[in-house]
């Protein structure tokens, strides 16, 4: 009961962030208030028993990517109230889609319920036997980085492609947009 | 979920589309976690104390997502930099209406 007593506090507190997020147009408080979501959510993970993704989203979630938002809106201009864009077509979508799910929702088996799918299959022999195979109590770990260690080989790959894609980015000079704009500016002038 | 969708569609600002998406995000990871619990169990850490764990696949997959959600929101704000650096401003009408009069 007090399980879902916390999860409900915090989950409502995070509709509010988005809210906030979703009205305020200063973009250092926008990101301000990112960095309070994630930070929310790792209690959420906490509270349902997710250790490792709480710590993950602390630390990466939460101080890597609130670090590189800070780092771009300072070099950016501050955010304009300007109106809203494609406001009706945005909120059918966003019923119809809260529809969809409150549906999907009500036919899943219960929260915690131990009997469900998810946790009858591949799982308990993790439990059982990773143990004995690595020595290593925390069975998050074992399964990252052992039964499931081509996965984060691939995750590292789609870092890399990332990082070199941003290095890319930043450090490009040859888009032909920008002396075009320059031009017409001094024209102007 | 959807105000993080919402936020996406319906801003001007772009850095506020990139944090949009990590919104959008971060509410289908809760989703994953929570289906990962079991009621009275504890963390899948083994001990003698504990006689139920929840389920450690999920977390083992949302750890791998988080970190690439990273990645792709530092792609999102170098593209961001990078058109303000070509068209000193970050809102989208402005820009459309840039690309119109560069067009005549």
């Amino acid at each position: 009961m007090n399980f879902l007593l916390i999860n409900f506090f915090l989950i409502s507190l995070l509709l509010v962030t988005t809210f906030f997020i979703f009205k305020t147009t200063s973009l250092i408080s926008v990101v301000a208030l990112t960095g309070a979501f994630t930070l929310l959510c790792s209690a959420i993970y906490v509270n349902l028993d997710a250790v490792d993704v709480a710590f993950t989203e602390a630390a990466v979630g939460s101080g890597i990517s609130t670090i590189l938002m800070v780092m771009a809106a300072a070099k950016l201009p501050e955010g304009k109230k300007n109106k809203l864009i494609n406001l009706f077509p945005s909120i059918i979508l966003a019923v119809a889609i809260s529809l969809i799910l409150i549906i999907i929702i009500a036919n899943l088996p219960l929260l915690g319920d131990p009997n469900a799918p998810i946790h009858l299959h591949v799982v308990p022999e993790y439990l059982k036997e990773s143990k004995d195979f690595f020595h290593i109590p925390n069975v998050v770990t074992n399964i990252l980085a052992s039964y499931r260690g081509f996965d984060t080989l691939g995750e590292t790959i789609v870092i890399f492609t990332a990082g070199l894609g941003v290095i890319a980015l930043l450090t490009s000079n040859t888009l032909n947009r920008k002396t075009n704009f320059k031009k017409n500016k001094k024209n102007e002038r | 979920m959807v105000g993080g969708l919402f936020i996406i569609i319906t801003s001007q600002n772009y850095l506020k589309k990139v944090v949009g998406l990590a919104i959008f995000q971060t509410a289908v990871f809760v989703f994953f976690v929570s289906l990962a619990k079991v009621l009275d169990g504890t963390a899948p850490i083994l001990t003698k104390m504990a006689n139920a764990y929840s389920n450690p696949l999920p977390h083992v997959l949302i750890l791998t997502a988080i970190v690439v959600g990273v990645a792709t929101s530092a792609l999102g704000l170098a593209l961001v930099l990078q058109i303000y650096k070509n068209y000193e401003t970050i809102e989208e009408k402005e820009i459309e209406f840039l690309e119109l009069k560069s067009d005549k």
